[in-house]
């Protein structure tokens, strides 16, 4: 444990990517076999749950540290990281027991999930006295919460590259996927090459970049395709050895979310990887992303939902035929190939094929692109026709063109302290519009898109200005007006303001506006009758 | 009935039998010091009083012809009848608290400090009082201190992998206390420390009262930089982020200060190494200081104000928070009270 604490540790400290990469090099270099796979699972967000309680877990951090709940609350407050404000309260230890490592510590919790609760107190309790502060931080990321420290998986990939003298892309590939720690080795994932039981492995996404300046910087428009930019669930359908697999970008493996989709096992020919969006729609129609929205979540899917969320898988790019790797060939090669299959392939209300939009010139192109919300899109994509298909999140061959945000000016009137790398600050931020009777209306929440230099401003202006404390929320005097910016909108029942805001953030702080000249509940319902 | 032998007006603690106010912070007629720093000795007052060992920085800071008078700790005198007298804080050289004793009354004024003795300021000595005005700037179950010579290991650790990676030691802490309590401890062998203005001017000032301290090499703007080759070198923490530092690269920087026990503290401050060193007194500290006056009331200030005398109001101990004038800030509105340098980096 003290090696995967201290490269916890060290990781959170520094910045610099290459640092970071540097340090993943090290541990996976010298690191036990089964320390790095567990280390890699849980860099690939593939922790194990234990079916902890995190109220459980303050209440025996604060009679170990013999403090009452409120103060170990505040405690929280003001550190902002459950599993480190446990770290902190717990009295010293000075145990020298012998050193657990990693995968000795996932052993020794493996059974948790089963016991009762007073039974699980007893081994958190036991774990707590053998570890220093430091450990106990990391042990407790082990037991719950987000295991966020800044390292993506490009990050873990690169450095498992260097690390094995190995081609990152081929990293990615292997680590994706249903593997589970404690049922194989690092070794086996990350050298033996491909079998059956790598049938579901999706391929790493290529991920766009926004496209920089003017559009007319990509060159000649005729070496390019232009496609709407779709707002669903970016998705990989896979179909291999008469299996179906749809895996979605946050790499999760959600084939059984989508029933509907499961009829293409019927209509793929064998070996076959396509990429695309999953999408709301109706009656030959794309829709926003709101009515997908409500039946991500459940985890069962009545015939209701179902109905009342139809959807389907708009495909892009197909990235295996005949069970072929074709992720080199260009562009213009993999669209001939998508659009002869989809032509050969039986027609099904679930599956489309993405047009590609024609246009003479970039001009053509910015007219189009202001039509993006009638099409239910949020802009364009844009491909390279000669471009290979990229892992990850690469510049180049694609580039993606979105609209701007929709966006109301609003009031502050209630901040929180950040957590992370923010605690010190308030950087949560709710945002008010007036209603009718002229009362401030919360209807969104913002953490991002304001500079250091206006953090400290607001921050600042919070403390100052207080009106009220609730626990760890303020109301602030409703002075500030911030122009948010949204990306879809929604009728909502559990929000005060009756509506909900998609990916709400801070656009721009408007200070030459009082509050009284911020917008109205009835200016925001305008814009839902508009794009509902 | 308890007679207000002291009271908060916002902008001093105040005498009002005496017509003295304690570290004020607007200039007043006689104003008792605790303790040297900056947001407790401002100037503009017509007369001070404050223990011996702080005379040099005092003067230095608001001025060398300030009407200052100096007492030994323990030493007593009288204004108007009441009774003072000072005594260690434990945390900077000649930090006090102060005693104001009137008829059957002692009130005490705890000032900032810290328990553990730093082998340079007087070790706090506790004073039976029957109301304790009590800082809480680490008033929260989460700052416990290492033993300080557990954290000096780890800064000399720090300074021999620097070398062997042939990076400069770049060390922030605050100029008056902290660097003094660093030098007294970190025992380099014979190495030449370098220095920051803001560190070396106070650093000086001190050897020249007779403190035993080690002399220190000023960065100047002219200096080879070959000389910093793996040096330690000494500087406030206003230097992070300054240009100031680019001379030094490569360089790892340190610092060292209550707030590091804290990972979002020290991240924010893309610090590579925080070392907890603090002199102020930590959650167990503040708790036993307080027992150990005996107080049957204490007024809690400078921190975690609010939390903490509900922590004591829980524990028997009747307490309650003063409001300062700068709001119901009870948190961290200035990362490190009472440890601001007055003196400007020398560019």
């Amino acid at each position: 444990m003290k090696a995967f604490a201290a490269l916890f540790l060290d990781l959170d400290r520094t910045n610099k990517t290459n640092e970071k990469v540097e340090l993943l090099k090290q541990y996976f270099s010298s690191a036990p076999d089964k320390d790095k796979i567990w280390a890699l699972a849980l860099f690939t967000g593939r922790r194990p749950s234990f079916k902890v309680n995190s109220t459980q877990m303050q209440q025996w951090a604060a009679g170990e540290a013999q403090i009452p709940d409120w103060l170990f609350r505040e405690s929280y407050n003001s550190v902002g990281d459950l599993g480190e404000t446990i770290s902190l309260v717990l009295p010293p230890h000075n145990n020298t027991l012998t050193e657990k490592s990693l995968s000795d510590w996932f052993d020794y919790l493996r059974v948790l999930p089963s016991l009762t609760d007073e039974e699980k107190k007893i081994k958190i309790l036991e774990a707590w006295q053998q570890l220093t502060q430091h450990e106990i931080f990391v042990f407790n990321k082990l037991l719950m919460g987000s295991f966020r420290i800044g390292v993506s998986q490009t990050l873990v990939i690169r450095a498992i590259g260097e690390a094995t003298k190995m081609e990152p892309a081929i990293i990615a590939h292997r680590i994706m996927g249903n593997w589970k720690p404690a049922e194989i080795s690092f070794d086996e994932l990350i050298f033996k090459e491909g079998e059956n039981d790598n049938d579901s492995r999706p391929y790493p996404f290529y991920l766009a970049y926004s496209v920089e300046g003017d559009i007319s910087g990509l060159g000649d428009p005729a070496a390019w395709y232009a496609e709407w930019k779709w707002d669903g669930i970016r998705s990989q359908i896979i179909f291999r050895n008469n299996e179906l697999y749809i895996w979605t970008r946050g790499e999760e493996l959600a084939t059984d979310k989508f029933p509907e989709l499961h009829i293409l096992k019927n209509l793929l020919a064998d070996g076959t990887v396509l990429d695309g969006e999953i999408v709301s729609f109706r009656d030959g129609k794309p829709l926003p992303f709101n009515m997908l929205q409500t039946r991500i979540s459940r985890k069962n899917l009545t015939k209701k939902i179902l109905q009342d969320a139809p959807l389907a898988f708009i495909a892009y790019d197909i990235l295996e035929a005949g069970g072929i790797d074709i992720r080199p060939l260009p562009q213009q090669q993999r669209r001939e190939n998508l659009e002869q299959l989809f032509n050969t392939m039986q027609a099904t209300p679930v599956a489309h094929l993405s047009p590609l939009l024609v246009f003479a010139g970039w001009e053509d192109l910015k007219t189009l692109h202001t039509q993006s919300r009638e099409h239910a899109a949020e802009g364009f994509m844009l491909k390279n026709k000669t471009g290979a298909y990229q892992a990850g999140r690469k510049k180049g061959e694609w580039w993606k063109w979105k609209v701007n945000p929709l966006s109301i000016d609003a009031v502050l009137i209630y901040a929180q302290k950040g957590h992370g790398r923010r605690t010190e600050l308030y950087t949560d931020y709710t945002f008010a519009v007036w209603d009718a009777d002229n009362t401030l209306i919360p209807f969104a929440k913002a953490y991002s898109g304001l500079t250091d230099k206006e953090i400290t401003e607001v921050d600042r202006f919070i403390k100052q200005h207080t009106i009220e404390k609730f626990g760890p929320v303020r109301t602030v005097k409703p002075e500030l007006v911030f122009e948010i910016g949204f990306e879809g909108i929604n009728k909502s029942a559990r929000h005060k303001s009756g509506i909900a805001v998609r990916f709400p953030r801070i656009l721009s702080w408007r200070k030459d506006k009082k509050p009284t000249e911020a917008d109205t509940l009835e200016n925001l319902k305008n814009i839902l009758e508009l794009y509902k | 009935m308890r007679p207000d032998l002291l009271r908060f007006n916002g902008s001093s603690i105040y005498c009002p039998i005496a017509d003295v106010h304690i570290d004020p912070s607007i200039p007043v007629d006689r104003a008792i010091i605790t303790h040297a720093h900056s947001d407790h000795a401002k100037a503009g007052s017509r007369h001070y009083l404050a223990h011996k060992d702080s005379e040099a920085v005092l003067r230095q800071r608001l001025g060398e012809d300030i009407s200052l008078q100096t007492v030994q700790y323990g030493e007593r005198f009288t204004i108007n009848g009441v009774n003072f007298s000072l005594h260690p804080a434990g945390h900077i050289i000649g930090s006090a608290q102060v005693s104001v004793a009137h008829h059957d009354m002692v009130w005490v004024v705890s000032g900032d400090y810290k328990l553990e003795d730093d082998h340079f300021s007087t070790p706090f000595e506790p004073v039976k009082c029957n109301v304790f005005i009590s800082e809480s700037t680490f008033g929260l179950p989460i700052y416990k201190w290492e033993p300080q010579e557990k954290v000096f290991d780890s800064i000399r650790a720090w300074h021999s992998k620097n070398k062997q990676e042939g990076k400069v030691s770049l060390l922030l802490g605050y100029a008056l206390g902290k660097m003094q309590r660093i030098l007294k401890n970190i025992r380099t062998e014979n190495e030449t420390i370098f220095a920051h203005g803001a560190v070396y001017y106070c650093n000086e000032r001190l050897r020249q009262a007779g403190f035993d301290l080690p002399r220190l090499t000023l960065v100047t703007k002219d200096i080879d930089k070959k000389l910093f080759k793996n040096a330690l070198v000494l500087a406030p923490p206003s230097a992070s982020g300054s240009p100031w530092l680019k001379k030094f690269a490569p360089f790892s920087m340190g610092y060292c200060s209550g707030w590091m026990r804290v990972r979002g503290a020290k991240n924010r401050r893309a610090v590579d190494q925080g070392f907890v060193l603090s002199d102020h007194a930590d959650w167990n500290g503040l708790n036993a200081a307080i027992k150990s006056t005996g107080a049957e009331k204490v007024f809690v200030t400078h921190g975690f104000t609010s939390v903490f005398s509900r922590w004591l109001n829980e524990n028997n101990i009747e307490a309650t928070e003063v409001i300062t004038r700068y709001g119901k800030e009870d948190e961290s509105e200035q990362p490190i009270p009472g440890e601001q340098d007055s003196i400007k980096p020398e560019v």
